[in-house]
């Protein structure tokens, strides 16, 4: 199964994972989760809205990143799976 | 008109963030050495979130794109080259690739229905681009000229010193050639980021020989540089005086004049001038 990986553990940063599934799917584990762990999650789901994707698992490691860094490490990371 | 451009690694949401808290007259995003060759998507998508989210209004915004001949520069300028950026950053530049890359904007700025024009900042970094750097300057997209010393030392074959012998001749041609086209000299990072004294000492030199700005390498190298590429409280104020007594000559009709005992002619005023202008425009009156 391909899977796409993108980012990093470096504060700031997120390390997102995706593969195939068949719906969407999404687990965050973030320093920040109860904080901002409902809007890390709007990002990814309105990234893959945007990209009409709704078969994907994304797991979002969270460093404490801004909503452009977790959308820029999704794209990169569905691009590196061959979506 | 620029004193300090930082480089920021393209892939480095913390630096990226960072843009505009320091004090340097310009950022430099750069795609090119910086981003490792498996992160060049990576740092590409990351940019382009990053530009649309943050506006960085104050602040000159400059892309180093990855080489012209590379697979990575189509890519780079395809997302990148737009509204959002205000001058492109070219590698290894000769006079080939700088009209490439200028050809090339003129199809994107049209394509993109843009309102302004990207500007050009090539880097002179080999012995050919020396040897071309008059025609490079000459171009019209150019508005400055960095020079790139450790691949330059690296193309003659010589190591890098704390003199700068090696470059000394690279260094003068790139001044002749940016003043003789009225655009920004800018000079080669000072590389040793934990010796002030050496950069303090590097930069007056570089000043001294008719550089405008040098880009920085790290934050903590801003200050100095801001400091040694502006005029000075002194000069402004004898620069201020110059300018007083020149408007009161045309005033009475007197052609020529002196300032604190010395006569004054069209150069020292055109300089006066520079001094104001300079000031102005970093707050310095």
């Amino acid at each position: 199964m391909k899977i796409g990986s993108a980012g990093t553990f470096e504060s700031n940063d997120c390390l997102i994972t995706v593969k195939k599934h068949k719906k969407i799917k999404i687990d965050i584990k973030s320093i920040v989760i109860e904080q901002f762990g409902e809007q890390i999650e709007q990002v990814i789901r309105a990234t893959l809205k945007e990209l009409k994707i709704e078969n994907i698992y994304v797991a979002c490691n969270d460093k404490g990143a801004l909503d452009y860094t977790i959308k820029a490490r999704l794209l990169t990371a569905i691009k590196r799976m061959g979506e | 008109m620029r004193r300090s451009l930082l480089f920021i690694p393209a892939n480095s949401p913390a630096m990226l963030q960072n843009a505009d808290v320091f004090a340097a007259d310009a950022v430099i995003f750069d795609l090119e050495d910086a981003v490792a060759l498996s992160e060049k998507d990576a740092a590409l998508d990351l940019l382009d979130q990053f530009l649309n989210k943050f506006k960085l209004n104050s602040i000159e915004k400059i892309v180093r794109i990855n080489q012209l001949d590379s697979p990575f520069s189509l890519l780079d300028l395809k997302l990148i080259a737009d509204e959002r950026i205000d001058t492109i950053m070219l590698p290894k530049a000769t006079s080939g690739n700088t009209l490439s890359l200028a050809k090339k904007l003129d199809r994107i700025e049209k394509q993109k229905h843009m309102t302004k024009t990207i500007k050009i900042l090539p880097i002179i970094e080999s012995a050919k681009s020396v040897i071309e750097v008059s025609m490079i300057a000459s171009s019209q997209r150019v508005n400055g000229l960095l020079l790139g010393g450790e691949d330059l030392a690296t193309d003659l074959e010589v190591e890098r010193t704390e003199a700068g012998h090696e470059i000394f001749l690279s260094r003068a041609m790139l001044i002749l050639a940016s003043k003789a086209n009225k655009i920004d000299a800018i000079d080669t990072p000072y590389t040793d980021i934990k010796n002030e004294d050496g950069l303090k000492k590097d930069t007056k030199f570089s000043k001294g020989l008719g550089m405008n700005a040098r880009v920085c390498i790290h934050p903590n190298q801003i200050d100095a540089i801001n400091e040694i590429f502006s005029p000075n409280k002194n000069e402004i104020e004898h620069a201020k005086k110059i300018i007083n007594a020149y408007q009161d000559s045309l005033k009475t009709g007197k052609g020529a004049f002196s300032v604190d005992g010395k006569m004054i002619d069209k150069p020292i005023i055109e300089r006066a001038q520079k001094v104001i202008e300079k000031a102005e425009q970093w707050n310095l009156l």
